[in-house]
């Protein structure tokens, strides 16, 4: 790991909030100035970024973007219950192992302490590690882009092992020792707050809350992502979407299910909003009966008089 | 200058209330060099993403960062500005938070000083409100008399003796096993590295899943009919938490209220102190329907997450019109794994379930412990103990 340290792609990273504004707009990211400039903030000073916010509100793509912004390598952690070091950091070859013992065996080459030492030495040297996301994120040439994605599904022993991939960007391997990172990944971590993260993580990161983005960011985003909805229906979703989210849902939509939306109606030849439109797709929007059952019985309708009151529905 | 600067914002930061250590400090430094001063919204946002670890702390952080960096240079003076600001905006709802950031503000102080100024924030409380809310809401304060020394003692005993509401749950991670224990799995790394060491015997080792304690919610009445009880049963739920790491405690009367935080508190009268400073509704009315609906909005999907538990201590006397306690308990019942439902307010052994509030919760709880008449944290470990009596079954209506 250590020598082979090329530089990173340092032509590529940002200087300044624009520039990470104007970077993340190359991959047809939008991105408020405030998430910019946490961004840049733990680009310059290495530190994670801690993501949280409500679902679909484009935590996990952020990293997504951000590496293929950056040409870099994604690597990405997808946690639930249980997950342990094996599954996310490394494991032994042990079906090779055993193989090395029973070749040794064979061969008789073992005859006293220091071969039986020797033996051990090659059952745990390196290329005896099956590497997993987070070990393969310290031993990459360049930076890679690391996404610990919905930390709050993996369960609290699974933060503490992060602490040290997170502040010293190393793991350690009882058995072999202590592998740094050449590079050290750009690491971004998402969670929905299913469950509170424990302060000594977020301690180690710089925390940031992603919010709904405002009519003109959702607009934007909308444009770009689904390309092929008519200008007016694209206003009049984001209106809707904007103005629901205002009502006390169980569940208010995300802009991921904005763009869903938008796609849905595109797909079914809509070319405005109206009340029976609305009432078939809402199942795109809302993923909660009581949701949409409310939306159902009266509040659709009260949202489209909104709109047509502001003149967006012709 | 600037550094002297984030040190003092760090500090009245922290004397508001947020735990900023120094190597948040730090870090706000090399932050604010990295994004540079032109811009006052990226010093903000720079300064946020380093010193806050939640949103809740934003509102705070947000005042007080527009306070402190009106006029950086100087300080006295934007004090002297900001006190009387404060005092004399009219804003209802931010009205205990400013008074919070003033203390925090006009640090260093003498030690009188805060509690002068908790009292006129209680006025203010209790003057607000009385508008806001309904007639039937009361704000008022427990004032829970401490622990004596035998009563701690006792308490201290029980706590660690009295049984939890709840089973252990099976999880998805392994621990070490014996083999002859069921359902044992081969852990090959740890059998490897045996065999290295005693490369003359195959030993091998297991590991099997582990059962643990599921984080148990617990959802405290603390309404009038239940204010006998109050204080044992938060010394109760103050044991557990001590015991039990995974313990969240959420009190409701008439409105919700997170009290985890202070009950972490070692000691138990502080703890107690500070929950009780926390809640407003002490022996107000019961708004069992809209609490309940509340909880499953903002803690529902943050709390009970990964087969949690939740024990609801309520008498089930809702006072309610308008919501529906039926609907908001079948919503909790999917949200958590299982539903213990303690009541301590029978009169009398032959329960029926008479009130209405009781009959819509009843269907919906896995396991149901009536106290009679809950004196001691002995009545409640004996009501623990007893096996799951008629629990209802969970067959209801989903």
């Amino acid at each position: 790991m250590a020598g082979d340290v090329a530089a990173p792609p340092a032509s590529l990273r940002p200087d300044s909030v624009d520039a990470v504004i104007a970077l993340l707009a190359t991959e047809g990211y939008v991105c408020d100035r405030r998430l910019a400039t946490a961004l840049f903030l733990s680009l310059k000073l290495a530190r994670p970024l801690f993501l949280e916010g409500e679902p679909g509100v484009g935590k996990t793509e952020l990293g997504k973007t951000l590496a293929a912004a950056l040409h870099t390598a994604l690597l990405r952690v997808q946690c639930y219950e249980g997950l342990d070091v094996a599954q996310t950091a490394y494991e032994w070859n042990v079906a090779r192992q055993m193989i090395e013992i029973r070749l040794a065996e064979a061969a008789h080459a073992i005859h006293g302490e220091g071969d039986r030492e020797r033996l051990a030495h090659t059952l745990y040297s390196r290329h005896m590690l099956i590497e997993r996301p987070l070990l393969q994120a310290l031993t990459q040439t360049t930076s890679p882009v690391l996404l610990i994605d919905e930390l709050d599904r993996a369960d609290e022993p699974f933060d503490a092992f992060l602490l040290e991939v997170l502040a010293e960007n190393q793991i350690t391997i009882p058995e072999f020792g202590t592998v740094r990172a050449s590079a050290p990944p750009i690491t971004i971590i998402t969670s929905n707050r299913t469950r509170e993260i424990h302060d000594a993580l977020k301690r180690r990161c710089l925390y940031h809350w992603v919010d709904f983005p405002s009519v003109e960011s959702e607009l934007e985003i909308v444009r770009l992502k689904a390309p092929g909805a008519p200008e007016r229906l694209s206003i009049q979703v984001v209106e809707f979407v904007q103005r629901m989210r205002t009502l006390d849902l169980f569940k208010a939509p995300g802009v991921a299910e904005t763009i869903d939306w938008t796609n849905a109606l595109v797909a079914l030849n809509a070319i405005r909003l109206d009340p029976a439109t609305v009432h078939d797709t809402l199942g795109v929007l809302l993923k909660y009966q009581d949701d949409i059952v409310r939306l159902q019985s009266g509040d659709t309708v009260k949202l489209l008089d909104e709109l047509r009151a502001r003149a967006l529905l012709q | 200058m600037i550094a002297e600067n984030i040190v003092h914002f760090a500090r009245v930061l922290r004397n508001a209330g947020m735990p900023i250590g120094p190597d948040r400090v730090l870090a706000a430094m090399n932050a604010v060099e990295q994004v540079g001063l032109d811009r006052r919204d990226d010093v903000h946002a720079a300064l946020s993403a380093v010193m806050l670890d939640r949103h809740e702390q934003q509102p705070l952080f947000d005042a007080a960062f527009d306070a402190f960096w009106r006029d950086p240079k100087l300080l006295e003076q934007m004090m002297l500005l900001l006190l009387p600001k404060i005092s004399g905006r009219g804003d209802k709802a931010m009205a205990p938070r400013a008074n919070r950031l003033a203390d925090a503000l006009a640090a260093p102080r003498p030690p009188q000083a805060p509690n002068k100024a908790n009292e006129t924030a209680k006025e203010e409380i209790q003057f607000d409100t009385a508008f806001t809310f309904s007639d039937r809401e009361r704000l008022q304060r427990a004032d829970f008399e401490t622990m004596t020394t035998a009563e701690f003692e006792q308490a201290k005993r029980l706590a660690a003796e009295v049984p939890l509401p709840v089973e252990p749950v099976r999880r998805r991670r392994h621990q070490v096993a014996q083999n002859h224990e069921r359902g044992v799995h081969l852990d090959l790394r740890a059998t490897m590295l045996r065999m290295a060491r005693q490369p003359q015997t195959l030993a091998p080792a297991y590991t099997r899943p582990r059962t643990e304690v599921p984080t148990l919610v617990v959802l405290l009445d603390i309404s009038g009919s239940m204010d006998r009880y109050a204080r044992l049963l938060l010394h109760y739920v103050h044991g557990l938490t001590r015991r039990y790491l995974k313990v969240h405690t959420l009190t409701f009367g008439t409105r919700l209220t997170n009290i985890t935080r202070s009950l972490r508190h070692r000691d138990p009268d502080v703890a107690l102190q500070q929950a009780d400073a926390l809640v407003q509704d002490w022996k107000g009315g019961t708004r069992i329907a809209s609490c309940l609906d509340e909880f499953n909005r903002q803690w529902a999907r943050r709390l009970l997450g990964s087969n949690a538990a939740l024990l609801l201590v309520t008498d089930g006397l809702d006072r309610d019109e308008h919501g529906d306690l039926g609907r908001a308990a079948a919503q909790l019942r999917r949200h958590a794994h299982r539903i213990v439902w303690l009541n301590p307010l029978l009169r009398f052994d032959g329960f029926e379930p008479r009130a209405a509030g009781v009959r819509a919760l009843l269907p919906h709880v896995d396991r149901f412990l009536p106290v009679h008449n809950l004196a001691s944290l002995a009545d409640l470990r004996r009501a623990l103990r007893e096996p799951a009596a008629d629990a209802a079954s969970r067959t209801s209506p989903h």
